[in-house]
């Protein structure tokens, strides 16, 4: 059950414009700047890379709220391929000014996130998770524009992560303080093209941060943080955890995809204990 | 040098009425007189569409004032004719002369390309195949909201090579977007080559035809028969409109007609110089 509901709720104001995803972003430019609130739908790469240049040239050039919903984050499509993974939307659309990138981390973020924005003047694009019904500990699940939540507050590092991932990077903190490594867990869930104010003053308190996320490290979190530490002189050293390598065809699980790619609580755990016992000896 | 002193058609603001004085040759001039002191191109396709773009600002549209929320919609798709609208909007006097002389300066909303900024310009184009989407999601707008509106785009034949353009027209006529009235330069000439010999979509009607859109042959020089037809047409109920107006690249100035040195080329001092005895003279 993805649109079903609504369609049943609002049979006039659902309108199935087929396998045409270019034109379904030149529809909602259109539907938009007669007055409406458009949101378009569909698996991440079919929402965003194939009508990226409709994106642009039609509510980003316009300055219009069409909403771009696409589900499936990183590689939620798991046995479907690469094809439907949705690892460099961020990065693709982070270079556009004018354009706010929403990712909740769960349901309840998400509603909240529709609830707080669905009126903002700009277009959106809201990243979705698929099963993402996580229960997340110390985080009421309200969305607010441009903060970073942090659920966990300790002193070694900062993890900073987004979506889905944050299943992955809880069982890693319980590990990492099984080790005698307290971490601090923040939650990173909009996005516009300008650093983060919240950003700078996070990563100003740690000497270590790694980021997590269900993207390419290109282009993403860990870049957005790589770029803030050097354009804002900040002393804090960056691991980045995310896919480096195209994915090679070879297909299986979530779980199987993130160890795989690194991605698991366990590689994290090991990345991050490698890089302080590397720190200390320095 | 010749050009801007040339006083043949009245040039300033007062004197800009809705009059007999303004005709297609008028635009036509304007196309001449502005690329000529730009030293930019796209002349040929300006040349080819300055009778329909007579036609819908001053016997079609129903656009009071640019602003009127309820006006008409009319996108330029083949953005490069840009000068053949600017010419039809100072003519309208929604644009200053001066305006109008800023064309390719430094400092302008006036450049090669259509930008929303310009009054009367509704949506950007430059890019081929997305005109007519948006105008696809403008039709759906007017539809929702009961209005009378109707949505015009002009796009080009070359730009049918763009799948995104049978997108919009499988959805407009599964929609049944009745108030959608896509008009065909039909020029039969493209940047590198003559359509025939590059992708040949001969019949053209035949291809909208084929996807259940109502289709009309027309002059697309005759601004009597483009207005005519367009007054024929069934804009409550049934299918959307494609005019094919079969036209000629370059039209009014015999060393352009036809030649595809003219989709990039500007013109010579002597060349300039000749055009526009050509055009004084018909």
């Amino acid at each position: 059950m993805a649109i079903e509901p609504f369609i049943e709720k609002f049979p006039n104001r659902f309108f199935n414009v087929g396998i045409a995803e270019q034109n379904m972003v030149g529809m909602a430019t259109g539907l938009a700047e007669a007055g409406y609130i458009p949101f378009v739908y569909s698996i991440i790469p079919f929402a965003t890379l194939r009508p990226l240049e409709f994106i642009r040239n039609g509510p980003i050039a316009h300055g219009l709220p069409v909403r771009i919903v696409g589900v499936g984050s990183g590689i939620n499509y798991s046995t479907n391929g690469l094809s439907h993974y949705g690892i460099e939307d961020i990065g693709v659309l982070r270079t556009q000014p004018g354009i706010s990138i929403i990712f909740p981390a769960n349901a309840a973020q998400m509603k909240s996130a529709l609830e707080t924005t669905w009126n903002r003047p700009e277009p959106i694009y809201y990243r979705i998770s698929k099963g993402s019904n996580n229960i997340i500990p110390n985080f009421d699940g309200k969305f607010t524009y441009g903060e970073i939540d942090i659920i966990e507050k300790e002193n070694d590092l900062l993890i900073l992560t987004l979506g889905s991932m944050i299943k992955e990077v809880l069982i890693a903190r319980l590990n990492l303080l099984a080790k005698g490594i307290s971490a601090s867990v923040a939650i990173i869930s909009s996005l516009d093209s300008k650093y983060p104010t919240k950003l700078t003053e996070l990563l100003s308190k740690f000497s270590l941060v790694c980021s997590v996320e269900d993207h390419y490290k290109i282009g993403g979190i860990g870049s957005l943080i790589s770029e803030t530490i050097a354009d804002q002189g900040l002393n804090c050293k960056n691991i980045r955890c995310g896919f480096s390598d195209l994915p090679d065809g070879i297909t299986g699980s979530i779980d199987y995809l993130y160890e795989k790619n690194n991605l698991d609580a366990k590689s994290i755990v090991e990345k991050i204990v490698s890089t302080l016992e590397k720190m200390i000896k320095d | 040098m010749l050009g801007m002193e040339n006083d043949f058609f009245p040039y300033s603001k007062d004197e800009i009425t809705l009059n007999s004085l303004i005709d297609a040759n008028a635009i036509r001039k304007v196309i001449l007189d502005q690329s000529f002191r730009a030293h930019v191109g796209h002349i040929g396709s300006a040349l080819s569409v300055a009778d329909i773009i007579y036609a819908l600002y001053f016997k079609i549209l129903n656009i009071k004032t640019p602003n009127y929320p309820d006006r008409d919609r009319f996108i330029l798709s083949k953005g490069h004719s840009a000068l053949a609208l600017y010419a039809a909007l100072y003519y309208r006097g929604w644009i200053s002369k001066d305006e109008l002389d800023s064309y390719c300066t430094s400092g302008t909303y006036f450049g090669v390309h259509p930008e929303n900024k310009v009054p009367g310009v509704d949506f950007c184009s430059g890019s081929l195949g997305q005109g007519i989407t948006y105008a696809t999601g403008a039709a759906l707008a007017a539809k929702i909201q009961k209005s009378q509106r109707r949505i015009f785009t002009l796009i080009s034949d070359g730009e049918c090579n763009e799948g995104s353009v049978w997108e919009a027209v499988m959805v407009a006529s599964q929609f049944q977007l009745s108030n959608l009235i896509v008009i065909i330069d039909l020029n039969n000439q493209q940047a590198f080559g003559y359509t025939k010999d590059v992708i040949n979509l001969s019949p053209m009607g035949d291809r909208w035809k084929a996807f259940n859109w109502d289709v009309v042959d027309i002059d697309g020089h005759s601004p009597i028969e483009i207005t005519k037809t367009i007054e024929k047409l069934n804009l409550v109920d049934g299918p959307p409109h494609v005019i094919v107006a079969h036209t000629t690249f370059g039209k009014g100035v015999s060393f352009m007609e036809n030649k595809i040195k003219w989709h990039y080329f500007p013109m010579s001092e002597e060349e300039y110089s000749q055009a526009l005895i050509e055009i004084s003279q018909q």
